[in-house]
């Protein structure tokens, strides 16, 4: 920003002169910045009006408010008893009494400041011009002429070898940056040892062959007489970890259906068309993958008049006389079926893993 | 010997020399002093989101000295009996112990998470106000880029952020992610897997998220804030048409003091509201969600409002699925993938898509009032009506509940909904602004309605109106050219009742003299056509 293009308005001053006043050379950088003030005028009548003692003692105020619950904020964040504890003790108190002073502490000084500019300081009304021409052509061609010059002087194109050597050059090692980002982080989904899109921990084969018991969270089998007729109970892979999150595709809901229901489940689950969930029923109880088809959420939601399994994410229904075939919402497939059975000692067993894929939807399911 | 005596005004000259001889900066600091900034209080919209992003650093920078991002397993043993002895991973636990055993921590988290929400709504505000005053026209249309890019970024730094906690509604919220990889074609489960690290959830995706919500989304965030305010800066703000204002000019106040003051204190006020709303109103309460659990989830689990329509959009999507062959592509891609990528680049390319149609190769430095362009508010009212309904259908589940609406009905009302009432809004919207346009012009023609009844001497009675410019011969008002600025329709706006008088329970000082009402119109007003503000 020089003033060889901003000549500006008017005419120009002696800023050194001794007869300005400072408002004088204020205007004169105005003047040289293309700004004209039309209007600067104070907001009270007078030098010593009552209105601009009123105001001033009114920010002023604000600016003590300010302060003082600054100061309380201070006082009851060191003094007030913080530590929780369970049930209904002082300590409860303790975040929104933070809130409260440093909340108005901070609007205070806000409004204070904010009517400082607009009550107390001189209404102005400037005027500046733009200056958004765009450069001129001369300038274009120059910049341009100088670019192309730039260019002409490396001679890449001159230089054909050049050329293909820097493609050979360069391509590989932009690719040799990129590669630990995108090696690192691949990963393949369908190697071994853990193919992980299809197997669940109710896979026998880690188990050394042997059927995978049915477990409650706390790791404990479970017997048929364990849930009622019309019950339903979350169960995981009787494994070391089962109810973990490392084992995320295996929670499974073991439904104890009434004995109609449990009729026409069945002739569902035997007159499966592709045949998979033939046979998967252990006398009224059926179990189906817990793992939403559509978004991976748990379908967890039984409602016993129906027979509906409502997914609470997106509201996928699942008829569970039916194959868990999906009747409302998103959902496109249905909930994968445990084959269900009870081992030596009375314990349910599945007999494999699931056969459908378990959890969302993906482009190679089988 | 006489010790010299330290002049304090001698001193920061001599301070300023010394300055100026190394950086040259008196010439450009002059310039930065003096620029001038036009004033309407849309303009501050976009600075609520500069102003919370600045608290969000702050509060975050605190959060980062107590948070854990690990998965490790551990059992609580904090002060939050009722999950005392639960496994849990670490990142978890030290939240819970943050919102507990950490003097002020439960506030600072809270005033974190309130100043995002605040973040996210007022760049759609301020999205909004920009787009319906035409400020993205050229020579701003990367300006407005860079801000769809901003709410881009935003929204992921939203959904990491919530997502560290590892409760059970971050976890879930995680799961669906997932599932949102996998349901890209050919590449899902590579993207999933590369992302994870394996099988979900595996125990690396906390610290991936960690290092994207601490450093690099805030990193690309910081950088583009700055160049968008840097190219305001330097394209200089638009305005509004009025007495003065042209395409060439900018009418308003310098920079100091007043302008930087109203900013200053405007900050410290929205800092304010933050503080007290992080200190009254509860967010995020992670220890009522308990750990994440593959099995676990309750109904009303929402996402944090901004990320509500994309919940809503694939709640609303039928269950179609397209095979090809053996493969198949889940519906789940739609709005997930697809919804989300044209609701990015559609407004990106919009400033473009308008200027071509209009043949518009002007530079804009006047906004329009929405009024003025129906088609461009018809087509934003379409988009905010559809972000609303998917927005709601997120929410539909605690609707159906709270009004006893059958969760189905819900579903299919979002999906009609999602269809009709975009249309409907678009053509209201383009009515009212014809409407608005129709009576600005007959105000112009004919003047303002006095309220004054006259009866003619044929028995007609007829209202008077108050011309806004000269009349012709007969007292007729010669009809006035619209200037895209507001034309005052009520008599006080023109100068028919008295000014305010200044006082609450008295008059500070004497009013001035009442003007005989209604007041004459001098000459040199008859030209201008604006609202005497």
């Amino acid at each position: 920003m020089t003033t060889a293009h901003h000549g500006g308005t008017g005419t120009p001053v002696d800023v050194h002169d001794p007869k300005l006043t400072r408002f004088d050379i204020v205007k004169e950088g105005l003047r040289r910045d293309d700004i004209e003030i039309v209007t600067y005028e104070s907001q009270f009548q007078g030098p010593n009006s009552k209105a601009e003692k009123r105001m001033v003692r009114s920010i002023s105020l604000l600016f003590l408010i300010a302060g003082l619950f600054a100061l309380a904020f201070l006082v009851f964040y060191i003094v007030w008893p913080w530590k929780f504890e369970m049930g209904h003790t002082r300590s409860d108190y303790y975040t929104p009494i933070l809130g409260v002073t440093l909340g108005i502490s901070l609007f205070a000084l806000g409004i204070a400041i904010l009517a400082w500019a607009k009550k107390l300081l001189p209404h102005e009304l400037s005027i500046q011009q733009r200056h958004g021409d765009p450069s001129s052509d001369e300038d274009r061609l120059i910049t341009g002429q100088t670019a192309m010059y730039v260019a002409d002087e490396l001679g890449v194109q001159r230089r054909p070898l050049l050329k293909g050597a820097i493609a050979l050059g360069m391509a590989p090692l932009g690719l040799a940056a990129a590669a630990p980002l995108v090696g690192g982080l691949i990963k393949n989904p369908h190697g071994d040892p853990e193919p992980m899109m299809y197997r669940t921990g109710f896979d026998p084969v880690p188990n050394g062959n042997k059927p995978v018991r049915l477990s409650r969270e706390d790791g404990s089998p479970i017997r048929p007489e364990d849930v009622s007729a019309g019950g339903q109970l979350t169960v995981y892979p009787a494994i070391p970890g089962g109810a973990t999150n490392k084992y995320a595709d295996s929670p499974t809901l073991l439904i104890h259906l009434r004995a109609d229901d449990a009729a026409t489940a069945r002739a569902a689950a035997d007159g499966d068309k592709n045949g998979r969930n033939k046979g998967s029923m252990w006398g009224n109880y059926v179990a189906y993958s817990k793992i939403c088809t559509h978004a991976g959420c748990p379908a967890s939601l039984y409602e016993q008049q129906t027979n509906r399994l409502l997914c609470p994410c997106h509201q996928s229904q699942f008829d569970i006389v039916d194959n868990a075939q999906p009747i409302f919402g998103p959902a496109t497939r249905r909930l994968p079926m445990l084959p269900l059975s009870v081992d030596d000692e009375g314990f349910f067993v599945a007999t494999s893993d699931f056969k459908d894929t378990v959890g969302p939807d993906f482009w190679e399911r089988p | 010997m006489k010790r010299r005596k330290l002049d304090p005004a001698e001193a920061t000259a001599n301070f300023a020399k010394g300055a100026d001889d190394r950086f040259q900066a008196a010439t450009p600091l002059r310039g930065l002093l003096n620029k001038v900034f036009p004033d309407h209080w849309s303009f501050l919209l976009g600075e609520i989101a500069l102003f919370s992003f600045i608290v969000l650093l702050l509060s975050g920078v605190f959060l980062t000295l107590f948070f854990d991002p690990s998965m490790q397993e551990v059992a609580y043993d904090g002060s939050y009996l009722a999950l005392r002895g639960t496994e849990m991973s670490s990142a978890y636990a030290s939240s819970l112990h943050l919102s507990f055993e950490v003097r002020g921590g439960l506030f600072m988290r809270q005033m974190h998470h309130w100043a995002a929400l605040l973040f996210m709504a007022s760049i759609i505000v301020h999205m909004a106000r920009v787009f319906f005053t035409g400020a993205f026209r050229k020579p701003r249309e990367i300006n407005w880029v860079i801000g769809v890019l901003l709410f881009l970024l935003g929204f992921f730094a939203g959904f990491t952020g919530y997502s560290l906690p590892d409760d059970g509604l971050s976890g879930t919220g995680l799961r669906i992610a997932s599932a949102i990889m996998l349901s890209l074609p050919v590449i899902g489960t590579w993207l999933s897997a590369a992302i994870f690290g394996g099988e979900y959830p595996g125990e690396l995706i906390i610290g991936r998220f960690y290092i994207a919500h601490v450093l690099l989304i805030p990193g690309i965030l910081l950088a583009l804030i700055s160049v968008h305010l840097g190219i305001v800066f330097k394209q200089k703000h638009t305005q509004w048409p009025g007495p003065m204002r042209t395409n060439e000019n900018v009418v308003g106040e310098r920079m100091f003091p007043r302008y930087a003051m109203k900013q200053g204190g405007f900050f410290m006020a929205v800092f304010g509201v933050i503080a007290l709303m992080a200190g009254l109103f509860q967010i995020n309460p992670i220890w009522n969600f308990g750990p994440y659990r593959a099995a676990e989830v309750s109904s009303a689990s929402q996402p944090d409002w901004y990320v509500m329509f994309m919940d809503g959009l694939v709640r609303l999507m039928p269950n179609w699925q397209i095979y090809f062959g053996p493969y198949s592509l889940p519906p789940l891609f739609w709005p997930a993938v697809v919804g989300l990528g044209a609701l990015f680049t559609l407004p990106m390319a919009y400033p473009w898509l308008e200027a071509r149609k209009l043949k518009d190769t002007k530079s804009h430095h006047l906004l329009q009032r929405p009024r003025d362009n129906p088609e461009r508010v018809g087509i934003g009212m379409m988009a905010l009506s559809f972000f609303t309904v998917a927005t709601l259908s997120g929410a539909n589940d605690v609707i159906a509940d709270k009004f006893h609406i059958s969760l189905n009905a819900m579903t299919w009302a979002g999906r009609i909904g999602l269809l009709i009432v975009p249309p409907i809004a678009y053509y209201l919207s383009v009515r009212i602004c014809l409407g608005l346009q129709q009576h600005d012009r007959e105000v112009l023609a004919h003047g303002v309605e006095t309220g004054i009844i006259k009866r003619l001497p044929n028995g007609k009675f007829v209202e008077i109106h108050q011309p806004l410019g000269p009349v012709d011969d007969h007292g007729h008002p010669i009809p006035l050219e619209y200037r895209g600025w507001v034309v005052p329709k009520k008599m006080n706006k023109i100068g028919a009742l008295a000014p305010a008088v200044k006082g609450f329970f008295f008059p500070v000082e004497k009013p001035a003299e009442a003007p005989v009402s209604p007041a004459p119109i001098t000459s040199s007003k008859r030209e201008e056509i604006g609202s005497k503000r």
